[in-house]
């Protein structure tokens, strides 16, 4: 038997996905933490610690979308029209925000609060619609003759907006312990001082998330309780709480980098906890990634290319961060 | 099912979202080369007029970068959302060549954009201008690609298909389909020019104003010889492209030529006006050449053209408009020529940067490019119909099930979003233009860089320097 396509690019989508949210998601967090700092300077110092390196993050949002595309279309047409105004929501809030980041240093002084609002909603909406998204393809669509056969706001259950809240939670630890690592001074202490309840109220999310999915869904309550899946599952949880444990503690002893890695474990975990639940579908509750395959022509022919630049890929990201690494401060003596 | 008021809400909507990107790229393409070619002249000659010309339009080739990613985001998402069962269809073509457009372009752009536009006193000279050689490299794969894509879904070769669904099997044969390298040619082609002309009148601006620098010469002059060479090789290429649209889809030609039935043995006329009527099979008021459309179209004076009435009528393009939209494409192509040929002669009476009448009509020509494009694209993709995938499958088989209402909504919220900000976005382009170029604008460029006072945002906050200096009540208020 030859080489499972399908398989390497479940793999590599999942990374991809993996790589937007935790990459996007501090800018977004940052966006969503705008209005807790109303300082002109401090908002600036927020801006410019991910103005130089957002637009490559959000490349992986794209690379994501056209890998499922190209290696899985049954799913990409599917959960794209199923997820309609939920996406079409987040794009446009990604949109908002996107322009907000360089029209704001552009405006005439009179304009600029107008881009500051356009960041705070343009995060907010696309997070909050990511998380929507989230939920409801975790609920499950409802195929017939290989297309979206459900309503148009199927959607829009209280599972997928609490997941909506919950992402906007993530994303605001995220950027709230991202700042604390690239600045310093007043604005730092404040978001130390936001990490603690932040941090407890994902913990909650976490919680609920965790209780709530194999409760309202047998198949994932299966996939974690039956034996012997519970015993090799069982780090995962428990991780998070070593995890979260050390994030708080991390918090208050004023740490400058722990806290950020520490909520990207915490990102990872969660994410895995996801993989768990929802593997090997694409288009739960019960297409799979074979199902739902290109032609091994297509996967193929994408893999070559993939495997030889995505590394490339991968070190330009790491020297962009590289080269922008250190503390963001106040722009002194500059007038 | 699927109402026909809905399906023409999903095609208002892909074509109001892909017109406004595609302005974007269109420049980005044709400036990256620009800005290029500026930094090789800088490097050979050692004139600062290179140098100074390369730092003015780089500012406003990072705003406008910046527009064409958000911009081409939807597109990414808009064929899953919208035109799902297209995607389902053909997915195992076109995702792949998407992918590669991201994988193999947007790397490129993105690896060396940030250098190119902030790293001009951080690396070498060679180093920063391979920078720049690379991002203009990125926009033209970007072009290969999704040419290849789209030319696939014109003159679709190279599959079989297997359970309704089509299955790639020589993926040379897909990508060099036989529209492609005509229309990637075209693309480019008018990219570049369109560029010169939007150069050319940001220059005759300036000189109607009596701003007069090298700078604002130097960049009339090269605008004025790419409309010289380049705008009638452009006249070439599209002719080509005719022919081989000829070929293969003969009956978007008949309605590009409002052209319905022949007579007898008689050659085809060229109908240069008229209004040519869908449901009463005819073209009003025509005003016609006998014997031309033979003459442009078979190379002879006894060929015929094929006629609409030679299609059932389910399978004809909409004549009024593409009739239309193909003489605005070309009508501007000539007038460019125009311009071209215009240029030459005040050059060589020495009167190219004073004369009042050409200054102002080349800057009237400023959007023609992009205005040509946009007609162009519009006679190409409404010539398609009424096939999404030329022959295979229908536009109106090719849509996702959504309501009226759902596509309603989300039309209406992309014309507000759109215009509004990319209309600003415009505005701060617009701007910078008016700024500039000045002598000694590359002078003391910001190093910026990490943990320096002002870390250099990328893409577009590459445009603060220049406009921090116009407006210091920014600063005041910032700071």
């Amino acid at each position: 038997m030859g080489i499972d396509l399908s398989l390497i690019w479940a793999v590599i989508i999942i990374f991809g996905v993996m790589m937007y949210v935790v990459m996007d998601g501090f800018d977004l967090g940052i966006g969503i933490l705008f209005p807790f700092v109303k300082g002109e300077q401090d908002r600036d110092v927020m801006m410019n610690t991910v103005a130089p390196v957002w637009d490559g993050n959000e490349t992986w949002l794209v690379l994501g979308g056209a890998g499922l595309f190209g290696a899985f279309p049954l799913a990409y047409s599917v959960v794209l029209s199923a997820l309609y105004l939920p996406l079409m929501l987040m794009l446009i809030g990604l949109i908002f925000r996107g322009v907000a980041f360089e029209f704001r240093f552009k405006a005439k002084a009179d304009k600029r609060h107008l881009w500051d609002k356009a960041f705070i909603w343009g995060s907010l909406t696309a997070t909050f619609f990511q998380g929507v998204a989230l939920g409801a393809f975790i609920e499950g669509f409802k195929v017939v003759d290989r297309q979206y056969a459900g309503g148009t706001l199927d959607w829009l259950t209280p599972f997928s907006l609490f997941s909506g809240l919950g992402l906007i939670v993530a994303y605001a630890l995220l950027g709230c312990t991202w700042l604390i690592m690239k600045t310093e001074g007043k604005l730092q202490e404040q978001m130390h001082n936001l990490g603690r309840p932040l941090a407890l109220v994902l913990l909650l999310v976490i919680g609920i998330v965790s209780l709530w999915t194999p409760l309202a869904y047998p198949q994932i309550g299966e996939r974690w309780f039956s034996l012997p899946n519970l015993f090799w599952f069982m780090p995962v949880p428990l991780l998070v709480l070593v995890t979260f444990y050390g994030l708080l503690q991390a918090v208050k002893r004023n740490a400058h980098y722990t806290p950020f890695l520490l909520t990207l474990v915490l990102i990872f975990l969660g994410y895995s906890g996801l993989g768990i639940s929802l593997w090997p579908n694409i288009i739960p509750p019960s297409i799979s990634i074979w199902d739902a395959a290109a032609p091994p022509q297509s996967q193929g022919f994408m893999l070559v290319g993939t495997l030889f630049i995505l590394p490339f890929i991968l070190g330009y990201t790491f020297w962009s961060y590289y080269v922008f690494r250190g503390k963001v401060t106040h722009e002194h003596g500059y007038h | 099912m699927f109402g026909s008021e809905a399906l023409d809400l999903a095609r208002m909507q892909f074509a109001f979202t892909i017109s406004f990107h595609i302005i974007f790229p269109a420049i980005t393409i044709g400036l990256a080369s620009y800005l290029a070619v500026l930094e090789g002249l800088w490097l050979k000659t050692n004139e600062a007029v290179y140098r100074d010309l390369y730092h003015f339009w780089s500012k406003i080739f990072a705003v406008n970068f910046g527009m064409g990613v958000v911009s081409g985001l939807v597109m990414a998402y808009q064929f899953g959302t919208n035109w799902s069962r297209f995607s389902d269809f053909a997915g195992a073509v076109t995702g792949p060549l998407l992918t590669y457009e991201v994988l193999t372009a947007f790397f490129l752009e993105a690896g060396f954009l940030g250098v190119m536009l902030f790293g001009w006193n951080r690396v070498g000279r060679g180093l920063h201008f391979f920078s720049t050689v690379m991002v203009a490299l990125g926009t033209l794969v970007s072009t290969f690609w999704i040419l290849a894509s789209n030319s696939w879904m014109q003159t679709p070769q190279g599959f079989e298909i297997i359970d309704g669904r089509v299955i790639p099997t020589d993926w040379l044969a897909v990508i060099f389909n036989p529209s492609f390298p005509y229309r990637l040619m075209h693309m480019a082609t008018a990219a570049f020019v369109a560029t010169a002309f939007f150069v050319g009148a940001s220059a005759a601006w300036h000189l109607l104003r009596g701003r007069d620098n090298p700078a604002i010469r130097k960049m009339l002059s090269m605008a004025m010889w790419m409309a010289l060479i380049v705008a009638p090789i452009q006249a070439v290429i599209g002719d080509f492209h005719g022919l081989n649209t000829l070929k293969h889809q003969p009956v978007k030609i008949a309605a590009i030529e409002g052209h319905w039935e022949n007579v007898g043995n008689e050659p085809t006329p060229l109908i240069l006006f008229g209004i040519p009527d869908m449901k009463a099979e005819t073209t009003h008021f025509k005003l016609e050449i006998p014997a031309l459309g033979s003459l442009i179209l078979t190379h002879s004076l006894d060929k015929q053209v094929p006629a609409m009435k030679d299609f059932p009528p389910e399978d004809r393009p909409n004549s009024t408009v593409v009739f239309w939209s193909f003489r605005i494409m070309v009508g501007l192509g000539m007038l460019m020529i125009f311009v071209g040929l215009w240029s030459l002669w005040l050059r060589k009476r020495g009167t190219l940067y004073s004369s009042r009448p050409f200054l102002h009509l080349t800057l009237w020509m400023g959007p023609s490019g992009l205005i040509a494009i946009l007609a162009g694209w519009f006679t190409t993709e409404v010539g398609r119909q009424p096939w999404v995938v030329y022959g295979l499958m229908r536009t109106a088989d090719g849509a996702s099930n959504h309501s009226y209402a759902q596509l309603g909504f989300t039309l209406i919220m992309f014309v507000v979003v759109y215009f509004a900000l990319f209309g600003a976005g415009l505005g701060y382009m617009m701007r910078l233009v008016r700024k500039g170029p000045k002598t000694g604008e590359g002078d003391g460029v910001n190093p910026g860089g990490p943990g320096q006072p002002r870390t250099p945002a990328r893409p577009m906050s590459a445009a603060k320097d220049d406009h921090d200096t116009g407006d210091v009540s920014l600063n005041k208020e910032g700071h």
